[in-house]
């Protein structure tokens, strides 16, 4: 005689049926769901106790958000060619800088609207991404990492020394609100910034996503694992890894684009290494080649280092002895520490944590513990 | 010709430097596979620990026999974080190349930031003794002694490693194990021992060059590393990684060609080093002195 109890295992597969059912579905739209979630953000005085200090529709919330989602989407945009590609870019906050700067600096000199403004400026960056990007993949690995270096550098000074009284040198350009569209301008317009922030990053999730389904997705990835079979294929590694750098120059250039236009200028900051630098600390904690890991971690990473500086100065820390309230002060110590932890322990950053929860199988892990020493800069014999 | 004559001592100095900086880089690359991101980290522990030494150490000073003091103890600071950073960081993540590089990212952010919450953002004045901020007449053209001391320092690091890795036996299992690791592996010596020397070495050089780097420019900030860091890493690629003399000959190359090209055009120098770079790479992908199919491929 049969019972009404389910079995554990039949719970379990019946578990795994409906979750072979839903998931894909889930997985489709559930993105779609998040992303009509923070449209509908300003719509609601939700307070978010620690999180954030005020309501979640003050400008000075939306205007977080809109920053974290920036760099989210930066972060997405250099994974195209870390995770994905397997390419160590230390420059890719050249092409941020350029599109930021570019639209700052024709914001200045030209009469022309915003908005064809920002396309030269975009498309000015996408073909520096292509020349360069041309150069600095006739190396492979470490030395393609300091080619690339060395070209941002070239930014970098570029920025700061201020050629032709172009760039503002290290006090930056600020944006006149006269040229701007009114709609973008003042506090009270904070919340079409958060907007165009929020299309930004569903522009660079849906471009990424679409190139990791797509077949040139898949050679992307066969390029990262093993570029020389993927010679003999018939296809060529050069080619493809092009197409990653300038792709994801071009999507950096946007997200420059934006990045000016909500904080209201161009400056230094944007063109230095520590921004590269911080970009592959996202990628990581967020988990290179997931899905959405490297968006997450660039949201989680922007976050914490604004709100790390507050607290830093906050009462409670400031109570500590001297030994731990000066390095808690600095972001970055605690972020780089962090880093460090998550490269040893956590090598599939949040991405890979959220896999571990659900069960076996760390793509991030995996992906990183598969680097050895065919990442190193020498011309195989 | 005064001009010239500053100009190309000026120049030498200021390759001095950069040797300083990409002599440990080189070494590390060639030996152990390790982009050492935090390599900039232990020229500013370097420079710290003599700015700090000048004013705390018995004995040590800003002049004479005191400051030579502060200088030991700066390289001797730089030495020990190496290792330390060598021992507890790198050595887990052996022929993990990339995990490594993040580490060390990880690292110089960490570190850069820790040197700002103790000591400030802000430059501090570096005690240099007075003979530094003279100069000296050659040729006519009056030649700044920091520019001097940073030549000098350079080309004895230089000799001594050449001597270090011709006559000494734990010198010729480096150069074996840049030539072929595996093989000196095989052969029942133990290479990583020679890790840990070769990052005290590398750690040392540019506790070195942060500390003259400090005398040059009078001050030490946090980032003063990082910034020379990335003109270290430009010269590791062109010299060829792991070579320890094409590293002097690029170091002089880019600091020449930065220093005249400067004069005639300010921040034209710097870009000039970077298609430098660019070229070589085009040309030579290898580095000057590298050989094409290198034995780690």
């Amino acid at each position: 005689m049969s019972t009404e109890l389910v079995t554990p295992e039949q719970a379990a597969h019946q578990d795994q049926r409906w979750r072979a059912r839903w998931w894909p579905v889930v997985r489709r739209f559930l993105p779609v769901g998040v992303l009509v979630l923070l449209a509908a953000v300003p719509y609601t005085n939700l307070r978010i106790p620690v999180l954030f200090d005020r309501p979640l529709n003050a400008p000075g919330t939306l205007h977080l958000i809109a920053i974290c989602l920036v760099f989210g989407g930066l972060a997405l945009s250099y994974d195209l060619m870390f995770g994905r590609t397997g390419m160590l870019s230390f420059g890719h906050a050249l092409y941020f800088a350029a599109g930021g700067y570019g639209t700052a600096i024709l914001l200045a000199q030209t009469t022309w609207p915003l908005w064809t403004v920002a396309l030269v400026a975009v498309v000015g960056a996408t073909v520096l991404a292509a020349v360069l990007g041309s150069v600095a993949l006739r190396t492979k690995g470490i030395a393609f990492a300091m080619v690339t270096l060395a070209f941002a550098q070239i930014g970098a000074i570029a920025a700061s020394r201020n050629p032709g009284r172009l760039t503002g040198g290290e006090e930056g350009l600020s944006l006149d609100g006269r040229r701007l569209p009114e709609a973008l301008v003042g506090v009270v317009n904070t919340v079409n910034l958060y907007w165009l922030a929020l299309a930004f990053v569903a522009l660079v999730a849906f471009v990424v996503h679409r190139i990791d389904d797509a077949p040139a997705g898949r050679v992307l990835a066969a390029v990262r694992d093993d570029d020389r079979r993927v010679d003999v294929l018939g296809l060529s590694p050069y080619r493809y890894r092009l197409l990653a750098f300038v792709i994801a120059g071009a999507l950096a250039a946007i997200g420059g684009v934006v990045y000016v236009l909500l904080i209201g200028g161009a400056n230094p900051g944007l063109t230095a290494s520590d921004l590269t630098l911080s970009l592959l600390v996202m990628v990581v904690l967020g988990g290179p080649g997931t899905r959405w890991g490297p968006l997450a971690g660039g949201v989680v990473f922007a976050y914490l280092d604004h709100r790390l500086t507050a607290v830093g100065t906050s009462d409670v820390v400031e109570r500590l002895p001297g030994v731990l309230s000066g390095p808690l002060s600095e972001p970055l110590f605690i972020l780089g520490t962090v880093f460090i932890l998550a490269v040893y322990f956590f090598p599939g950053g949040l991405a890979g944590l959220a896999q571990r929860l659900r069960g076996p199988g760390l793509r991030g892990a995996r992906w990183l513990r598969g680097r050895g020493l065919r990442a190193s800069g020498r011309t195989p014999s | 010709m005064s001009t010239f004559i500053l100009l190309l001592l000026t120049g030498l100095g200021l390759a001095g430097l950069y040797y300083l900086v990409a002599s440990g880089l080189s070494l590390v690359f060639g030996l152990a596979d390790v982009l050492n991101f935090a390599h900039g980290l232990f020229l500013s522990v370097g420079a710290y620990a003599t700015w700090w030494a000048a004013t705390n150490l018995p004995g040590a000073g800003s002049e004479g026999l005191g400051f030579v003091l502060a200088v030991v103890f700066g390289v001797v600071a730089g030495a020990v974080i190496a290792s330390i950073v060598e021992l507890v960081l790198i050595r887990p993540l052996y022929r993990r190349t990339i995990a490594q590089v993040l580490v060390t990212v990880g690292l110089s952010l960490a570190g850069v930031a820790l040197l700002q919450a103790i000591w400030g953002a802000d430059p501090r004045p570096f005690p240099r003794p007075a003979w530094a901020s003279r100069v000296t007449m050659i040729g006519g053209a009056a030649v700044p002694n920091s520019s001097l001391l940073l030549a000098v320092s350079a080309a004895m690091v230089l000799a001594g490693l050449l001597a270090f890795l011709r006559f000494t036996r734990v010198g010729l299992v480096i150069r074996a194990g840049v030539e072929d690791r595996s093989m000196v592996t095989a052969l029942g010596i133990d290479v990583r021992k020679a890790f840990t020397l070769v990052f005290a070495i590398g750690g040392a050089a540019a506790a070195l060059a942060g500390i003259l780097a400090g005398v040059q420019f009078s001050v030490v900030s946090p980032g003063q590393g990082t910034s020379l860091l990335i003109f270290g890493f430009i010269v590791v690629v062109i010299g060829g990684m792991g070579s320890v003399t094409g590293t002097a000959w690029a170091a002089a190359a880019v600091g020449l060609l930065q220093q005249f090209v400067n004069y005639y055009a300010s921040g034209l120098g710097d870009i000039c080093v970077v298609a430098l770079l660019a070229v070589v790479l085009l040309v030579r992908p290898q580095g000057l002195a590298g050989v094409a199919g290198g034995a780690h491929a």
